[in-house]
């Protein structure tokens, strides 16, 4: 790794995630989605790791595997030194204080029928024995915290606009204290002027509490803003994981080059003057990838050796890890 | 592309209201643009903004109550699109004016195959006998770059991918070879990589077709690629109107300004902190008297509160909504 003196809080190798797809009239087992097909990787305490993809490559079941809001189909979890992946649900309950989630959907993560306080005390009520005067205290600190109007804790999510209601979703979030925090595309759903406010608060939550964050997003232009380092994935793998400057810099992945090159960019002259890599067709069905590289049907730098070996997942160059073929020393991965 | 010639849609003093219970919500005010023939223009501005209400009200498409077209005139060929009978509007909509909405999950029947969604306008609006319609929707299909166009005419629209429905909603908005083609955010659901596909093609069928388009969106990034003219909408109305290369190099209104600054980019300088625009976008409950912008700018004076800036012409065809003059840095002497 290229930051020696920060240490790993979450540890994820070789994680599946596969789910059987049932068809007939017996329902039997007929195959299954990979939506995520032996990934691994490292978050480093208080840094923010960005997962990137389009949609259907896997980065939302990836967040959701990793706090095993799924019993996964295979790998190892750690968090916080502790190994989760196996873990029955049960036994996982006195560990979920530590990791918690921000979801995409504000209107849809919030109960309509719990007033702004009751969703926050959720948590507390589950997880603590405070009081009710503690708790309530709780709460009207966390609104504060995440920049909410403490004296509407009695109103309804209804009563607040999709910025504030991503708020109340982060407050809850924070409300045990958690040191790993999943972000499932938090901003997605939110208007330019309001996608700012959140991501500012974001980055002063995990400066005030020391937060580490799995940051989850399709909009390249945010996560070089927020991450610490970023992480590529298609059709349920990552193709390429890099510290940020680096990748965007010079994205080694050709997958990652297209994307990049897919981002527009507001400013006139810059747009028309810049040669797209356009992709060609769609991405492939997760239930049925290509065989050797995922990427070899659309791939624009495509060889012969692509369509026979998946490539391995290899770091190429310090802190630089690529799966592709025309970064990897062929006689090493054919081996 | 600019040039002098007539233009194909020209919209004066638009205003639209909606009735509920809560009262008036004024989500069009005053709006007027034109277009000229065969160009470009970028409508920006974010939700609530007024951006899809104005081009369903000049269609005529906003149902009646809550919606009232309250005034204006949209010159299209000649005749205000307000004031001709249903029967006259029904054969412009889809005809000479084409629509592409922006989500092509829910804008395409899925119990017709795709073939007939595509032949339906041709029978309709251009006469056409079946065989004909079918041969045409083919060529319709090929043109928006479908692979083996003709054998997934049968298809229904669930056995396409969402960049592929995007591109047979396309197709049908072609169909009738219209003057004007509006798109309404056509491209915010689909992938960055499907994104670049689908721009790409638009601008390559602009060119070949020659029609004009409207190309509505929130996203500053898609109208620097592709505008030749910008809208800037805030609070239901037009705050800034530029082309495209004025607008980003030189824009005249704050909350332009604002939005610009707050977006981050994939290249240059990294900023270590986004700017923010604090505050709220307006409820609009109230005709607007005052600045709609007025809250959340940094340069908001006393007369900001009191009057409803008209758009002032700051030269090159460009203007802006705004009492402040970012040229002199003071207040603008009108």
């Amino acid at each position: 790794m290229l930051d020696q003196t920060r240490k790993p809080l979450v540890r994820v190798r070789d994680l599946k995630m596969h789910f059987p797809i049932h068809a007939g009239l017996l329902r039997r087992r007929v195959g299954e989605v990979k939506a995520v097909d032996g990934i691994s990787f490292d978050v480093m305490e208080g840094e923010t790791l960005g997962l990137v993809g389009e949609s259907g490559c896997g980065k939302s079941t990836c967040g959701r595997a990793v706090l095993r809001l799924y019993d996964i189909t295979s790998g190892e979890i750690s968090i916080d030194g502790r190994e989760i992946g196996a873990l029955s649900q049960g036994k996982l309950r006195p560990i979920r204080p530590t990791m918690q989630m921000v979801f995409q959907d504000p209107q849809a993560s919030l109960n309509p029928r719990m007033t702004v306080e009751a969703i926050i005390r959720e948590p507390l009520d589950e997880h603590t024995k405070l009081s009710a005067a503690e708790k309530r205290d709780k709460v009207a600190e966390l609104m504060d915290a995440v920049g909410l109007n403490r004296n509407f804790a009695k109103r309804y999510p209804h009563a607040f606009s999709g910025g504030q209601r991503q708020r109340i979703g982060i407050a809850r979030a924070l409300a045990l204290n958690p040191k790993f925090i999943v972000c499932d595309e938090p901003i997605a759903a939110l208007d330019v002027s309001i996608q700012a406010q959140v991501v500012n608060l974001l980055e002063d939550l995990q400066e005030q509490f020391g937060l580490t964050y799995l940051f989850i997003s399709h909009d390249l232009s945010m996560v070089r803003h927020i991450a610490t380092r970023v992480a590529v994935m298609y059709l349920g793998k990552i193709v390429e994981l890099a510290p940020r400057e680096a990748l965007y810099r010079d994205p080694l992945h050709p997958y990652t080059k297209a994307l990049l090159s897919a981002v527009p960019e507001p400013d006139p002259a810059l747009a028309r003057s810049t040669e797209r890599v356009i992709l060609k067709g769609d991405v492939p069905s997760p239930s049925n990838p290509p065989k050797a590289c995922n990427f070899c049907t659309r791939c624009p730098a495509v060889m012969d050796i692509c369509k026979q070996i998946d490539p391995e997942y290899q770091e190429v160059q310090p802190g630089r890890f690529v799966a592709c073929h025309l970064h990897t020393d062929p006689t090493t991965t054919a081996g | 592309m600019p040039n002098v010639a007539a233009p194909v849609l020209d919209v004066q003093g638009l205003k639209t209201v909606f009735k509920t219970r809560g009262g008036e919500v004024h989500a069009v005010n005053d709006v007027s643009f034109s277009l000229k023939p065969g160009e470009l223009l970028g409508v920006v501005g974010e939700s609530g903004s007024g951006k899809s209400v104005t081009m369903m009200s000049l269609l005529g498409l906003l149902p009646s109550p809550p919606a009232d077209i309250r005034r204006g005139t949209v010159m299209f060929d000649g005749k205000d699109l307000l004031k001709v009978k249903p029967q006259t509007l029904r054969a412009v909509r889809g005809g000479q004016i084409g629509f592409v909405f922006q989500d092509p999950m829910t804008s395409l029947n899925p119990v017709y195959t795709v073939g007939m969604q595509i032949m339906e306008p041709l029978r309709k609006h251009m006469g056409l006998r079946k065989a004909a319609a079918r041969n045409r929707a083919g060529e319709l299909l090929e043109l928006v770059g479908i692979p083996d166009a003709r054998r997934r005419l049968d298809d229904y629209p669930h056995q396409f991918s969402g960049g592929m429905r995007q591109r047979v909603m396309i197709a049908i908005a072609l169909a009738c070879d219209p003057k004007v083609l509006i798109a309404d955010e056509p491209t915010t659901a689909l992938d960055v990589t499907i994104q670049a596909q689908i721009l790409d093609l638009m601008l390559e069928l602009r060119e070949k077709l020659g029609m004009a388009v409207i190309w509505i969106t929130h996203d500053l990034g898609v109208i620097a690629g592709i505008a030749d003219r910008v809208l800037v909408m805030y609070g239901g109305q037009i705050v800034e109107h530029a082309p495209v290369q004025d607008l980003f190099r030189d824009p005249q209104h704050p909350y332009t300004r604002a939005l610009l600054k707050t977006i981050p980019t994939i290249s240059g300088e990294r900023a270590k902190r986004l700017t923010v625009i604090e505050g709220q976008p307006p409820l609009m409950m109230d005709a607007p008297a005052s600045c709609p912008f007025r809250a959340r700018c940094d340069v908001a004076f006393d007369r900001c509160a009191r009057e409803n800036p008209p758009r002032f012409d700051v030269g090159h065809g460009h203007d802006a909504a705004c009492f402040y003059d970012a040229r002199t840095g003071g207040p603008r002497n009108a």
